[in-house]
C-alpha cells in the first residue's frame, strides 16, 4: 500500500478543473497510454496575460491524477513567467510529498506545463525530441531531461533517476548512458556526488586478487580437498580454473558464485566476474 | 462501511474451524512432537493426521510424501534449489514466463550460478507454448518447473500433459499448485508430477505454513539442515498448532471443491458477465474455457488500474491489479506482458477472485459500485474524448 498524504488522497478523489477548455490558448499532452500514464493540459489567460483558467485530462494512478490536479491549483492566477519557474518538487511539496517511486508524476506534470508553454509561445505542438536525443528508450525519456531531473532533484543514484522520471525502469540497456549523465551533471554542479576510491592500477589489481584468492579463497577450498587456479585477468572478467576435489563437483558453479566471486567484490571491485575454465 | 473481499489469490480469511482445531496447540497442548515423554510425543499423532489430511486433498498415495514447510515459496524454493542439486548432472532448467516470483527467483538463482535456464512463452490468453516444450525437455535432462494455474488470470495448464512430455525425456516435473489445490480437484498419484508445492493461506489456513509433495524416490536435497524433522527434508522442530491447522483447511477445502466449482464459479461468472454488460471497453484477460473457478482478471481501456483499485478500496472492495503503478515497478505484471496483452488495457487491470465465503451481495456491490469508478476515470482521461 502507498502512504499516500491527505492532500493526495483529496486531489485524487476530488480533482479539480477535470476537463477541456473550448479555443485553449496552450496545450501540452506528455505521456502515453504504453507508458502508462499520460496528461494533457490546458490554459487561458487573461488580458493581463495571467493564466484564468486551466483544465486537465489524466490517465495513470491516483499520484499521477493528484499531481495533474495539484498544478492547475497552482497555476491559476500566475503569469507564464511565474509558473514556468515550477518545478516537479514544487508540485510534490504542494501535495505534502510523493512517495518516492511516484515522483515520475510530479515531473509529468511540470513537462505538460513545459509543453502548453511552448504550445502557447510557438503556436506549434511540443515535441521532447526536439529538445534532447532520446537516452531511455522505454520510456522515451531524452537526455535534457535526465539531466533537468538530476540537477532539480539532486538525483544521486540510478534508482532515484528512475523513480524520477521513469528512465532505466524497463529493459535496463539505457543504465550506462544514464550513468554517465548523472556523473557529468554532478561534475558541472561541482558536487562531490559520489566519493569515489582512487582508481587501482592494472598491476595492483591482478596483485590485490592474487591476494584475495591465496589469503580468502584457497584455504577455504582446501579444507574440502580442493583448490583454485588463477588463470587470467581480462578487465574486471577473472578466469580460475577449479583443482582437486573441487574439479567435477556438482556444486562448484555455485562455489564460484557464492565464494569465489562474492570474495573478489567485497575486496576488489564489485564489477568483478569470474568464469570458470574448464 | 461492509468489506467486499474479492482478493482471495493474495490471501484468505482462517476459517473458524482451523482456528478451533489450532487452540489446543496454542494453550495446552505445547510439548515438543520429538520427546520421548508423553506430554511432548502425544502431539506426534496429530502431525500424521494433518499430513493425511494433505496428502487426501491432492491425492497422494502414501503421506509420507508430504513435508510440511513454512510456505509456498519455501516449498518452490526445496522443489528447484534441492531439485537441481540432488540430481547427478546439473539439470537443463525449464520454466514458464508467467510464473510467480517464488518460482522464477530460486531458477534465475540457478541460471546466476551456470545452470541452464529456459524460459517458455505463453499465448495472448495466456496458454503455455506446448511445441517449445516439447522441443526444450529432449535437449538434456531436465528441472521443469511449471505452474498448475496462474494465480494473476486464474489460466490452467495441462500438467498431465506436461509432465508426460517432462519424464519421456527423463526429467523431472515439478508444478507450484499454489493457487490450484482446494479450487479444482486433483489426484497427482495418477498423474506424472513429481513435486508438488501447496500454500496454507490461500486455502484458509494462516499464513506460515505450507507443505509439498515429493514423489516417492525423487531426490531432493534439503534447503534447512540441522535436524531429523520431516524424514530430514526440512529440519526444526514442527510448527504443530499450523501443521494441524492446514490439514483441517485441507480437509475444509475437499469438502467445498464441489461449491467452489457450482457456487462459487456462478458468482465469479454473474460478476463477469455484469461488469462485461455494464463496462463498455472491459475484456477478460486469460483463457475463458481454462480457468479457476473463483478468478476473473479484467481489463478497463484508457484507465489505469490502481486508481481503479484505490476507489473501489474508497468503497470498501478489496481486489489487486497487474498495473506497474501499484507495484512499484514501471512496467506492469510480467504475466500481461507476456501475453502480449494490448497496449490500451494493460494498464488497467483488476484481479477479482472468490472464496467459498463470499456472497451474491458481494457481487452486487460490485456492479453497483464498478461501472461509477469507471465511468468517473474515463471522464478524467484524455484518451476517451
Ligand atoms: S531503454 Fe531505458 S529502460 Fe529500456
Amino acid at each position: 500500500m502507498w502512504d499516500y498524504t491527505d492532500k493526495v488522497n483529496d486531489h485524487f478523489k476530488n480533482p479539480r478543473n477535470v476537463g477541456k477548455i473550448e479555443n485553449p490558448d496552450g496545450t501540452g499532452e506528455v505521456g502515453s497510454l504504453a507508458c502508462g500514464d499520460a496528461l494533457k493540459l490546458m490554459f487561458k489567460l487573461d488580458d493581463k496575460g495571467r493564466i484564468k483558467e486551466a483544465k486537465f485530462q489524466t490517465f495513470g494512478c491516483a499520484s499521477a491524477i493528484a499531481s495533474s490536479s495539484a498544478l492547475t491549483e497552482m497555476i491559476i492566477g500566475k503569469t507564464l513567467d511565474e509558473v514556468e519557474k515550477i518545478t516537479n518538487k514544487d508540485i510534490a511539496e504542494y501535495l505534502g510529498g510523493l512517495p518516492k517511486q511516484k515522483v515520475h508524476c510530479s515531473v509529468m506534470g511540470r513537462e505538460a506545463l513545459e509543453a502548453a508553454i511552448y504550445n502557447y509561445r510557438t503556436g506549434k505542438k511540443w515535441d521532447k525530441e526536439l529538445e534532447g536525443e532520446v537516452v531511455c528508450h522505454c520510456f522515451g525519456v531524452t537526455d535534457k531531461e535526465i539531466e533537468r531531473v538530476t540537477r532539480e532533484n539532486n538525483v544521486q543514484t540510478l534508482e532515484a533517476l528512475t523513480n524520477a522520471c521513469k528512465a532505466g525502469g524497463g529493459c535496463g540497456n539505457c543504465l550506462p548512458d544514464l550513468q554517465k549523465i548523472i556523473d557529468r551533471v554532478h561534475g558541472e554542479m561541482g558536487a562531490a556526488a559520489v566519493p569515489e576510491k582512487k582508481p587501482l592500477t592494472n598491476l595492483q589489481r591482478i596483485h590485490l586478487i592474487e591476494d584475495v584468492i591465496d589469503r580468502e579463497i584457497r584455504p577455504a577450498l582446501r579444507q574440502d580437498g580442493g583448490d583454485l587456479e588463477l588463470i587470467d585477468v581480462d578487465g574486471n572478467t577473472v578466469k580460475v580454473r577449479f583443482r582437486g576435489a573441487c574439479s567435477g563437483c556438482v556444486v562448484s558453479a555455485i562455489t564460484l558464485k557464492d565464494v569465489v566471486e562474492a570474495r573478489l567484490k567485497d575486496n576488489v571491485s564489485e564489477d568483478i566476474r569470474v568464469e570458470e575454465v574448464k | 462501511m461492509r468489506t467486499v473481499y474479492l482478493d482471495n489469490n493474495a490471501t484468505t480469511k482462517i476459517a473458524d474451524e482451523v482456528r478451533d482445531a489450532m487452540m489446543p496447540f496454542l494453550t495446552d497442548l505445547w510439548g515438543n512432537p520429538s520427546s520421548m515423554h508423553t506430554f511432548g510425543g502425544q502431539v506426534k499423532k496429530y502431525i500424521e493426521a494433518a499430513r493425511e489430511q494433505v496428502a487426501a486433498l491432492i491425492g497422494a498415495a502414501d503421506p509420507q510424501e508430504i513435508t510440511f514447510t513454512s510456505c509456498g515459496s519455501e516449498s518452490n524454493n526445496l522443489a528447484i534449489r534441492g531439485g537441481a542439486e540432488a540430481m547427478d548432472k546439473p539439470p537443463h532448467i525449464i520454466t514458464s514466463k508467467v510464473e510467480h516470483a517464488a518460482v522464477s527467483g530460486p531458477c534465475h538463482y540457478l541460471e546466476d550460478r551456470g545452470f541452464r535456464l529456459t524460459k517458455i512463452d505463453v499465448d495472448q490468453l495466456g496458454r503455455l507454448d506446448l511445441d517449445a516444450l516439447r522441443r526444450e525437455v529432449k535437449t538434456s535432462k531436465t528441472l521443469t518447473s511449471i505452474m498448475w494455474a496462474n494465480n494473476e488470470t486464474g489460466v490452467i495448464f495441462p500438467v498431465g500433459l506436461i509432465g508426460e512430455m517432462v519424464h519421456e525425456a527423463g526429467g523431472i516435473f515439478h508444478t507450484d499448485a499454489v493457487q490450484a489445490v482446494g479450487k479444482i480437484p486433483m489426484k497427482v498419484s495418477s498423474l506424472p508430477v513429481d513435486m508438488l508445492s501447496l500454500s496454507g493461506h490461500k486455502l484458509h489456513a494462516p499464513k506460515g505454513i505450507g507443505a509439498i509433495y515429493i514423489r516417492r524416490g525423487t531426490k531432493v536435497k534439503p534447503l534447512v539442515l540441522g535436524g531429523h524433522q520431516e524424514r530430514g527434508r526440512r529440519a526444526g522442530t514442527e510448527n504443530v498448532p499450523y501443521i494441524v491447522g492446514l490439514g483441517v483447511a485441507c480437509a475444509l477445502a475437499g469438502k467445498h471443491l464441489t461449491e467452489e466449482n457450482t457456487r462459487v464459479k456462478a458468482m465469479r461468472d454473474r460478476l463477469e458477465q455484469g461488469i462485461l454488460a455494464t463496462c463498455p471497453g472491459a475484456r477478460v484477460n486469460g483463457d475463458p474455457k481454462h480457468r479457476l473457478p473463483n478468478t476473473t482478471n479484467i481489463s478497463f481501456d484508457f484507465i489505469e488500474g490502481e486508481a481503479i483499485l484505490l476507489m473501489l478500496d474508497d468503497r470498501g472492495i478489496c481486489t489487486s491489479t497487474g498495473s506497474a503503478c501499484a507495484s512499484g515497478s514501471l512496467e506492469p505484471s510480467h504475466v500481461l506482458r507476456a501475453m502480449n496483452v494490448a497496449g490500451v488495457s494493460v494498464h488497467g487491470s483488476i484481479r477479482f477472485s472468490f472464496s467459498t465465503y463470499n456472497t451474491d451481495e458481494d457481487v452486487d456491490a460490485v456492479l453497483t459500485e464498478l461501472p461509477k469508478v469507471v465511468k468517473r476515470l474515463r471522464e478524467l482521461s484524455p484518451f476517451v474524448n
